[in-house]
């Protein structure tokens, strides 16, 4: 157990160390570095990444926006292009089993689903639309946000939902999971149902914008507003992101900015590094894992906000 | 809170879904990685050259475009020769495998007289499929 937790530390530290040296050298001195330690930097990277993001509760893309695009020379067109298709595999490879067990409920993700997706598209056109460092700033903004979010939200393992309100009710939004960590069989429900549609159209705009994936805003609205349980949150939360990625997704192909050379060595590093961070998951301190990947996000939040109003290029 | 000891079978549409999603997952992930084997081991030539991409990654996307001349849109699927475009076959199954599963879960609504998810399924098909047909664009 200790080694274990002593590994992902070391992981989370060697992240860290990682994103200083790129910092070092990434602007002026890209193109005396060979072409492929680029690639090959960001598989590593990637990998870290994926390790921490589970036992973090965090998902992988929403680490990669902030990271790659303050440390690595590539433009941020592209990194948010890769981004999203970071979320979008981590999102399509857990959906299955989320699905399966229950702790995913395609009922409860559809009707949010089609209202993100299509403002993920929005979302997407504007985010290509608005220059790079205006785009940096407001990252830099919303990284910070998100570790505030992190700090301060609550969460509630099984919400107290007396009664569903009446959309819920006419969409059936319920279900039943067994809950492996307890063995008891739960049965849920929503309410707030209209508000949680709204709130997941503005989520919509912002994965789209940012590539960011949205996990860190779909769980506390289903959690703390709509009243899911917590696992059931985090399960559909992924359904929904394997949508509304996949439509933000579409916009940044289409307009050419998914490069596989920064795509494919990062959903590859990611998804390898996510394998490891779920087996670690049960013999790890979440807390602590959660404080280093907190300081690595206020460290890259700090950054994008620097890049982008050209006080550190 | 029900009996533990009675097995729970998620909803028919949620394993239906389930299977779908997983195999063309694997299908994508597959294709993603051996097309991206193919473009570094140099068996097909590169629309872009590999030494070329250090000058070109740091552009916006509008301007690399016009540096290599690489197509928007669907442009790309006549350029499959090319190792480097061969890399997007893998993404575009990954962005495009949620289609086929929610058109399956269309015929299991319909027998249920849910015509609401029904629709909802056909919308969010509508929402995807209008994003991969490169009507909409955006751009610097």
């Amino acid at each position: 157990m200790k080694s274990a937790g002593r590994a992902v530390m070391l992981g989370a530290g060697l992240l860290l160390l990682a994103t200083q040296a790129l910092a070092a050298t990434s602007a002026p001195a890209a193109g005396a570095v060979p072409w492929w330690v680029w690639p090959l930097a960001l598989f590593v990277v990637c990998f870290l990444m994926g390790i921490v993001a589970v036992p973090a509760g965090i998902g992988g893309g929403t680490l990669f926006v902030p990271i790659i695009g303050s440390f690595f020379p590539f433009h941020l067109d592209f990194v948010r292009g890769a981004g999203l298709l970071v979320a979008l595999a981590s999102a399509l490879a857990a959906g299955p089993t989320l699905l399966r067990g229950g702790l995913g409920s395609l009922r409860l993700a559809l009707p949010l689903a089609v209202l993100a997706s299509a403002s993920s598209i929005a979302g997407a056109m504007l985010g290509l639309a608005m220059p790079a460092n205006l785009i940096q700033i407001l990252l830099g903004t919303l990284v910070l946000g998100i570790v505030v979010l992190m700090l301060v939200s609550k969460k509630s393992e099984l919400p107290l939902v007396p009664r569903p309100d009446a959309l819920s009710q006419s969409l059936a939004l319920h279900g039943v999971f067994l809950d492996g960590a307890s063995g008891r069989v739960v049965n849920w429900q929503v309410h707030r149902t209209l508000t949680g549609l709204l709130v997941f159209l503005f989520i919509g705009v912002l994965a789209g914008m940012f590539g960011i994936g949205a996990g860190w805003a779909n769980v506390p609205a289903l959690n703390l507003l709509m009243g899911a349980p917590l696992k059931v949150s985090a399960g559909t939360s992924s359904l929904v992101l394997s949508l509304v990625d996949s439509s933000a997704a579409w916009v940044y192909i289409n307009k050419g900015a998914v490069l596989p050379m920064i795509a494919v060595p990062s959903v590859v590093g990611m998804m390898l590094g996510a394998k490891i961070g779920a087996r670690l998951l049960n013999v790890l301190k979440g807390s602590v894992i959660r404080r280093m990947v907190i300081g690595v996000l206020l460290f890259a939040g700090a950054r994008a906000l620097l890049k982008g109003t050209g006080i550190w290029p | 809170m029900s009996d533990p000891m009675q097995p729970i079978v998620q909803p028919e549409e949620q394993r239906r879904y389930a299977t779908l999603l997983e195999w063309s997952t694997r299908v994508g992930l597959l294709v993603l990685v051996l097309s991206f084997a193919a473009y570094l081991s140099g068996l097909m030539p590169s629309f872009v050259p590999m030494d070329r991409l250090p000058a070109l990654w740091s552009l916006p996307v509008d301007q690399f475009l016009a540096a290599t001349g690489m197509p928007t849109g669907w442009g790309w699927v006549a350029l499959l020769r090319h190792g480097d475009v061969q890399g997007l076959a893998g993404i575009v199954i990954l962005a495009g495998c949620s289609v086929p599963c929610l058109l399956a879960l269309v015929p299991v609504y319909g027998a249920r007289r849910e015509r609401a998810f029904a629709a909802l399924c056909l919308a969010e098909v509508a929402v995807l499929l209008l994003a991969a047909s490169g009507l909409l664009s955006g751009g610097h």
